[in-house]
């Protein structure tokens, strides 16, 4: 299992247009992959999931992948990150 | 026997053919047991798959025609379909309760749905909305019962609607629908800014349109004067395509004008511009023969979303309008926001006169980094074309001098930041209170233009709120008191040198374009639309013979006496 914590630097949290982008990773991979915020932890293929955490800015996010692909899954989910201006 | 509804002018012309009702499909949903689950999960999947591939197409269709910020919402519709909380638990209630696939979707999108609706974040309650619309698109396909979607209309008709979706307007195939009207809306609601773009004739807000006319029978669009004509006789049909067909050739004789100069009979040149609000807008100013864009709200960068644009996003649309307009001016105003404008993600408190509140460049002002970001992001795109930056709702001197030098600020960390930035920008100010308009003379020699702000400043001398109808007949453009405030701008600007435009209604209004040429506005903004009728009528007017009627005009008693002397002289 890969996993990684991110701290929320973007000024508005993560919301819908975010999300679309880091939904649309994951889907490309097949591990499964979850997103844990506040002692909820959802799976970071489902928009719905994602957006219903409401992540404001400054929180502290972990991203679990487990699979085949976990590594590789895990690497892009940052690439996301950091392209979109989200976190670190 | 014929009827006559009457309802808003939303978008010109003339249009004759036959209803085509769009109606929200009935779905009642029963409960069923299942005996083969294999075969029910299935179902259920291929409803999904049906619905996404209708989807995919809208997206494309959204994407080629309306633009890539407009088509983003269905690649989220898409994106819900292929939610895993969503389809494996829709698939799982199937197998553990052993139920119709109809019941398990509607159960699981409303728990999704519910959820987001008892958010306290207002862009996530709308987007309860988009699940439900993604849902009942699947509920359809599951029940055989036909969605009817614009997209599947194959003969000329008339679409009636309560109103209509962006997805429904995303799917309108201009060949045949020749028309719409729908029972809510005014002038300004999505379906009637989408038909004037699209130039589909249209009557909105009719109020009982969708009750009173059946499928397949004939219907006229009357979006001239804002009529519905439902089963006309053989008569009005006969009466209509005159109508219809005098307009046609009125549109052509306005059509020889697009590369046209503006000018007066004996001479007088002024400049004919367009509003906008998206970058997508421009290309109806250019084929419509504006000479500029004389107001680009850009408020609507920052609405419909959940966080502010940032300074890239913003950089990047006005570089692409001032790129398409390849060098002619554009006006750019600042962020007009707060009061009855809200941005959700501000967090604003609510007021009790937004109008008279913390608005505009008041907000500005004082929330100075939505400020700068804006105006950095201006800058930046100055180099591309001709810019000019505009502040809405100066008050006083004081005002202008700070959003003038935060603006100075700005440009000057650019520079040394090594970014290229035009030194030939035009800083101006919209005149909308009544108090700049006094003071126009002062102000003239400090800023590079003037642009009035008619819709503004007619309701804040009148003190009547333009959105309540009961004190309506105050909001009186040609009455003499505007008309006073309007020449003292003008002159004010003139004496130093400077040039005056107007963007609100009125700039684009016949019976006042003769008025404003004679108090000598240099610059008319207006909806694209507007320009070409605008120019013919330029051409056939003179200046100095109206200019010899103002002292008169402006000493009138009443508004009326004004619309009458008007009406009979120019």
């Amino acid at each position: 299992m890969a996993e990684k914590t991110f701290k929320v630097t973007s000024e508005s949290g993560i919301h819908a247009r975010p999300a679309t982008t880091l939904v649309n990773q994951a889907g490309q991979f097949s591990s499964d992959i979850t997103l844990d915020y506040n002692g909820k932890s959802v799976n970071l293929k489902s928009i719905m999931g994602v957006m219903s955490l409401g992540i404001q800015s400054g929180a502290e996010i972990t991203v679990k992948a487990e699979g085949s692909d976990a590594d590789e899954a895990l690497a892009a989910i940052e690439d996301v990150m950091k392209k979109e201006g989200l976190g670190e | 026997m014929s009827e006559k509804i009457s309802g808003i002018a939303a978008s010109a012309g003339i249009a004759i053919a036959k209803a085509f009702i769009l109606q929200n499909p009935e779905l009642t949903i029963e409960k069923k047991p299942v005996a083969n689950i294999a075969e029910e999960i299935e179902r259920f999947q291929a409803a999904i798959n049906v619905s996404k591939e209708e989807l995919s197409v809208i997206k494309d269709k959204a994407n080629k025609e309306l633009g890539e910020d407009k088509a983003a919402i269905f690649a989220a519709h898409l994106l819900v379909l292929s939610d895993p909380e969503l389809v494996d638990a829709v698939k799982q209630k199937i197998e553990n309760e052993k139920i119709n696939a109809e019941v398990a979707m509607n159960d699981i999108s409303s728990m999704f749905i519910n959820m987001f609706e008892q958010m306290d974040n207002e862009y996530m309650k709308e987007r309860a909305a988009d699940i439900r619309d993604v849902s009942k698109r699947v509920l359809a396909h599951l029940l055989d019962v036909k969605f009817t979607t614009p997209a599947s209309i194959a003969e000329e008709v008339i679409i009636l609607a309560e109103d209509l979706t962006p997805s429904d307007t995303a799917q309108l195939n201009r060949q045949f629908v020749k028309g719409f009207a729908t029972d809510i809306g005014g002038r300004t609601s999505h379906s009637a800014i989408m038909s004037r773009s699209m130039e589909i004739p249209a009557v909105v807000g009719t109020k009982i349109i969708t009750e009173k006319v059946k499928n397949d029978v004939m219907v006229i669009i009357d979006g001239l004067d804002g009529q519905v004509i439902i089963d006309p006789t053989e008569d009005e049909i006969a009466v209509y395509k005159e109508k219809q067909k005098k307009y046609q050739q009125q549109k052509e004789e306005w059509a020889k004008l697009v590369n046209e100069k503006t000018l007066s009979s004996d001479g007088v040149q002024v400049e004919l511009a367009a509003n906008i609000g998206t970058p997508a807008d421009v290309k109806g100013v250019l084929e419509n023969g504006a000479e500029g864009v004389g107001l680009y709200r850009t408020e609507f960068l920052y609405m419909g979303r959940d966080q502010l644009p940032t300074e890239d996003e913003q950089f990047k649309a006005y570089k692409e309008v001032l790129d398409k307009m390849e060098g002619k001016p554009v006006v750019i105003r600042t962020l007009d926001i707060g009061g009855d404008k809200e941005l959700p993600y501000l967090n604003l408190p609510k007021e009790l006169n937004p109008f008279l509140g913390f608005r505009a460049i008041r907000l500005c002002l004082e929330e100075q980094d939505i400020f700068r970001t804006q105006l950095r992001a201006l800058l930046r795109a100055s180099t591309y074309g001709n810019l000019k930056i505009m502040f809405p709702m100066i008050a006083t001197l004081g005002e202008f001098r700070s959003a003038k030098s935060i603006l100075m600020e700005e440009k000057e960390k650019l520079v040394n930041e090594g970014t290229k930035v035009s030194d030939d920008i035009e800083v101006g100010i919209m005149v909308e209170i009544p108090s700049t308009a006094v003071m126009a003379d002062t102000f003239a020699k400090e800023v590079d233009f003037f642009s009035i702000g008619t819709n503004d400043l007619i309701q804040y001398t009148m003190a009547a709120d333009r959105m309540n109808e009961q004190v309506s007949y105050l909001y009186q453009p040609y009455n003499p008191a505007i008309l006073r405030l309007v020449k003292m701008v003008i002159d004010a600007a003139h004496k130093e040198g400077k040039w005056t435009g107007m963007c609100g209604e009125m700039a684009g209004d016949p019976i006042a374009i003769p008025i404003l040429l004679g108090l000598g506005l240099d610059e008319f903004s207006m909806s694209a639309t507007s320009v070409l009728p605008a120019r013919s009528q330029i051409l056939n007017l003179s200046k100095e013979k109206i200019s010899a009627h103002i002292e008169q005009i402006l000493q009138m008693d009443t508004m009326d006496d004004v619309v009458k002397f008007a009406e009979e002289n120019f």
